[in-house]
């Protein structure tokens, strides 16, 4: 058996692909359901109601997808030009964590104010996160690989010492927790009695313009073409580590907003698990959706509901939440297969 | 050869290929071939990129299943798809990309794979002796304790042989053995295989160069889209014939007309040229005129990838002063350089020339995206660059695609005609050509020689660098060679022969002038 590349990929092929890598890893999952002694098919009607049954349950899925979308974005621009961020997470943290802390520092901005400021504040350090990384790779060859992921640990220990410490709230009974933001910075809802705020549409803002940007402009082309080839994008006057560097500050101001948004969307203040590993999630997201930042709307919306659902198809048939983790990371396996067989053709 | 061959039919056979057809999808790459190698003789299997050589050879060798079809090697049918089987058979193959551990002398690659894994130690005398046997009959002299990562391309390309000889092969196939070699160096392995057929190994090479085949071959088979459209004797056919039958229509390259050379436009004068702390370029000087072609040949390696980065924009001098139209540029970078109507067409176009994913009209207007013509306010004016794309796919004939195709898709020569094209649409002041035409066919070669006499006739001051005699003396008006890194001065094209070109190669420039 050996894998030959295809000259043409067919469009229906591409697009079917996330399908059948989504419904080979639910049949996958359904094994192990099947293991824990449950009716698949019931557990995954239980799954669907959970996610979508009812408006309490679509507004959290909604709610859940929405920092998904956005470390998926951060993700999908990175790898389209070949920055390998695996670093999202810690991101994700320091964004959080930096909007806090401003939101917290007791300058009586309106909200009109006070909520921009805290969204660059995000945004601006998950940048200088990846900022180093990546000067470290442009000038020395480090591995981004290596350094990204790796900053994630030191990023959430680094969230633990604040909110044990500087920024914790004296009020928490004894929890660790940061100070909360002022009231007038938390993010407006976006449907009453729900926890849904207008994050999603800054989410899917963010997507749509992402979109246009890498499709239409010339830093898109660019960034193109320095992730495709960076000889042939050098020969063409194109500067490689100026790409980057723009890259970078998109992806790491993507997940540093993520952080940002969660904090002042929900609860108001910073925990060590304000994110059940959104900035991984990410990479899964955009993954499925073929790094294209239209599809990572959807593809968000997919991995949401599963983490939504599950909780929903594990309090009514008892098998273990983590299963959800399971089909997340089992979709990414399949889409990875997927993708192959999109750009190969099996023959004997 | 030693004594003149008895009638080739006579001697055995000892290799045969009966309706051999593989397809890939809707294409045919191999229909119904038959082919026989005899003992002792030295078959070339001529072709253009694409004709399905490699294929037939993948197949011989085991690493394709032929869809219909079998093979016999020494009257025994060989199991379809087992490498292993050909080796066991007697069957050797030297690939155009070595499989050598770089980091291994050339006696543990030799004999990597040939002893029992159960063995506790390896038997390294009973190799070494073997090997030197080996290299001794054949004439093919390596250091056996050298590292493999050390030789020259050349005798890494024998050790390849020495691994085949190591294994018993008495069929030896070389895909494309010479694609990688120097001239001397080629020259060098035909008499190494004309060395091994007369003791009575047969070998077959693989090959698209007419003059190798005519030189080397007894016999040749000619593949053409997947057919064997002929089969001539060497000793009689012709290389026009040959080119012919290969192409599938008649092909001639193009003529240098005589013409009066203009003002100069680009000139160098004692420049050094440091990358990483080596000395790539020492002191060259050249000056290219109006209307002019001026040869710059070498063998690989000797400073040509750095002069082109120079006139490219993509190297600044250590010294010595680069100018164009008479001033020195202000800005070394290929964004300053295309828009002084520097036209370049780089080395490698497959990995500099063109981003192979990216569609044809990307690739069209890539090095001139930031000019108002392509794009306005960060955005890409994306009508005009198709517009621009479908003319030079118009006027240079690229074929393979249209403006939205991925440039992958194309085969090498139109590729770089794409290249070409974008260049010399809006006809540049100078053009830099580097390696115009490697590892195209005939048919391409022709063209793009066409092209770049248009442009000399149009004005445009051409700077041809090449490893390819043929092509330095039909195109280029004057020639210098490129000798580690230093420039001969140069010499008229006229009367120019090959060798003369291959002592200046040699940096022997005093004996080359003596030689007129």
């Amino acid at each position: 058996m050996r894998l030959e590349r295809r000259a043409h990929v067919p469009l229906g092929l591409a697009i079917a692909a996330p399908f059948a890598a989504v419904l080979v890893a639910l049949l996958l999952a359904g094994l192990l359901i099947a293991a824990a002694g449950a009716d698949v098919l019931e557990a995954y009607r239980r799954l669907a109601i959970g996610a979508f049954g009812s408006r309490l349950s679509l507004t959290e899925t909604l709610t859940r997808a929405t920092p998904l979308m956005l470390t998926g974005l951060a993700a999908a621009v990175a790898f389209r030009a070949k920055l390998w961020n695996i670093g999202a997470e810690g991101q994700f943290y320091l964004g959080a964590l930096a909007a806090a802390a401003v939101g917290a520092s007791g300058l009586g901005l309106p909200s009109a104010i006070g909520i921009p400021i805290l969204m660059a504040a995000g945004a601006l350090a998950g940048m200088l996160l990846l900022l180093g990384p990546l000067l470290l790779r442009l000038r020395f060859g480090v591995d981004e690989v290596v350094t990204t992921l790796l900053l994630n640990f030191i990023v959430l220990l680094f969230v633990s010492m604040m909110v044990e410490g500087p920024l914790r709230d004296p009020t928490a009974f004894g929890w660790p927790q940061s100070v909360p933001v002022e009231a007038a910075y938390k993010l407006p809802k976006l449907l009453p009695r729900s926890r849904l705020h207008i994050g999603l549409a800054i989410a899917v803002a963010a997507a749509v313009l992402l979109f246009i940007v890498q499709s239409r402009t010339v830093f898109g082309f660019e960034s193109r073409a320095a992730g495709h080839s960076p000889a042939a994008a050098r020969f063409a006057g194109i500067s490689l580590s100026g790409t980057l560097v723009k890259v970078a500050l998109i992806s790491g101001g993507l997940a540093g907003l993520a952080g940002a948004i969660e904090v002042t969307g929900l609860k108001g203040y910073v925990t060590t698990d304000l994110s059940p590993g959104y900035g991984y999630s990410g990479i899964v997201v955009a993954m499925l959706a073929g790094l294209n930042p239209i599809g990572v709307v959807v593809t968000a919306l997919f991995v949401a509901a599963v983490f939504v659902g599950a909780d929903g198809m594990s309090r009514a048939m008892g098998i273990p939440s983590f299963i959800a983790d399971v089909i997340v990371a089992l979709s990414l396996l399949t889409m990875l297969v997927a993708l192959l067989l999109v750009g190969y053709r099996v023959r004997k | 050869m030693s004594a003149p061959a008895p009638s080739q039919d006579e001697r055995p056979e000892v290799l045969r290929l009966e309706g051999v057809t593989k397809r890939f999808g809707s294409l045919v790459a191999n229909d119904a071939i038959d082919l026989e190698l005899r003992q002792g003789e030295l078959l070339a299997l001529l072709g253009e990129n694409g004709a399905g050589k490699t294929t037939l050879m993948n197949i011989l060798f085991g690493h394709y299943t032929a869809d219909s079809g079998r093979v016999v090697a020494f009257g025994r049918e060989l199991p379809p798809g087992k490498p292993r089987a050909a080796i066991e058979a007697g069957i050797g193959m030297v690939h155009q990309h070595f499989a050598l551990a770089g980091n291994l002398t050339v006696l543990d690659n030799v004999m990597l794979g040939t002893e029992k894994l159960t063995r506790f130690a390896s038997d390294r005398t009973a190799g070494a002796k073997r090997l030197a046997a080996v290299a001794e009959r054949f004439g093919l002299g390596v250091d056996p304790a050298a590292r493999v990562g050390d030789l020259s391309v050349g005798e890494r390309q024998r050790v390849e042989i020495l691994k085949s000889l190591y294994r018993d092969a008495r069929v030896l196939i070389l895909d494309e053995p010479t694609a990688v070699l120097t001239t001397q160096e080629a020259e060098r392995l035909f008499a190494t295989l004309k060395v091994m057929a007369a003791e009575g190994l047969s070998l077959i090479f693989i090959s698209h160069k007419l003059g190798e085949v005519m030189a080397a071959a007894d016999r040749v088979t000619v593949l053409r889209g997947g057919k064997v459209v002929a089969e001539r004797r060497a000793a009689a056919t012709s290389r026009a014939e040959l080119a012919e039958l290969m192409v599938g229509r008649r092909v001639a390259r193009p003529e240098r007309e005589a013409q009066a050379p203009g003002p100069v436009r680009l000139e160098a004068v004692g420049v050094d040229v440091t990358e990483a702390g080596t000395k790539r370029l020492d002191a060259v000087s050249f000056a290219v005129r109006s209307g002019e072609v001026l040869g710059i040949i070498g063998v690989s390696g000797n400073g040509q990838a750095a002069l082109g980065r120079l006139v490219s924009g993509l190297a600044i001098p250590a010294a010595g002063t680069l100018s164009l139209e008479g001033e020195a540029p202000t800005d070394f970078s290929p964004r300053a350089f295309v828009a002084a109507g520097i036209g370049r067409v780089p080395e490698d176009r497959n990995t500099e020339g063109a981003v192979g994913e990216m569609t044809l009209w990307e690739n069209a207007v890539i090095e001139r995206l930031r000019t108002p013509a392509f794009s306005a306010f960060g955005f890409v004016r994306r009508s005009k660059a198709m517009a621009f794309a479908r003319d030079v796919i118009a006027r240079f004939d690229v074929r393979g695609g249209g403006p939205g195709t991925r440039t992958r898709l194309l085969s090498g020569g139109n590729m770089q005609k794409l290249i070409l094209g974008r260049n010399l649409i809006d006809s540049p002041r100078i053009l830099i050509a580097n390696q115009p035409t490697r590892g195209l066919d005939e048919g391409a070669i022709a063209a793009v020689h066409a092209e770049i006499l248009a442009a000399r006739k149009a004005g445009t001051a051409v700077l041809l660098i090449s490893e390819d005699l043929d092509e330095v003396i039909g195109l280029a008006d004057r020639v210098q060679a490129i000798v580690k890194g230093r420039l001969s001065p140069p010499v008229p094209a006229d009367g120019l022969d090959a060798r003369r070109l291959g002592l200046m190669m040699a940096g022997l420039w005093d004996e080359a002038s003596d030689a007129a």
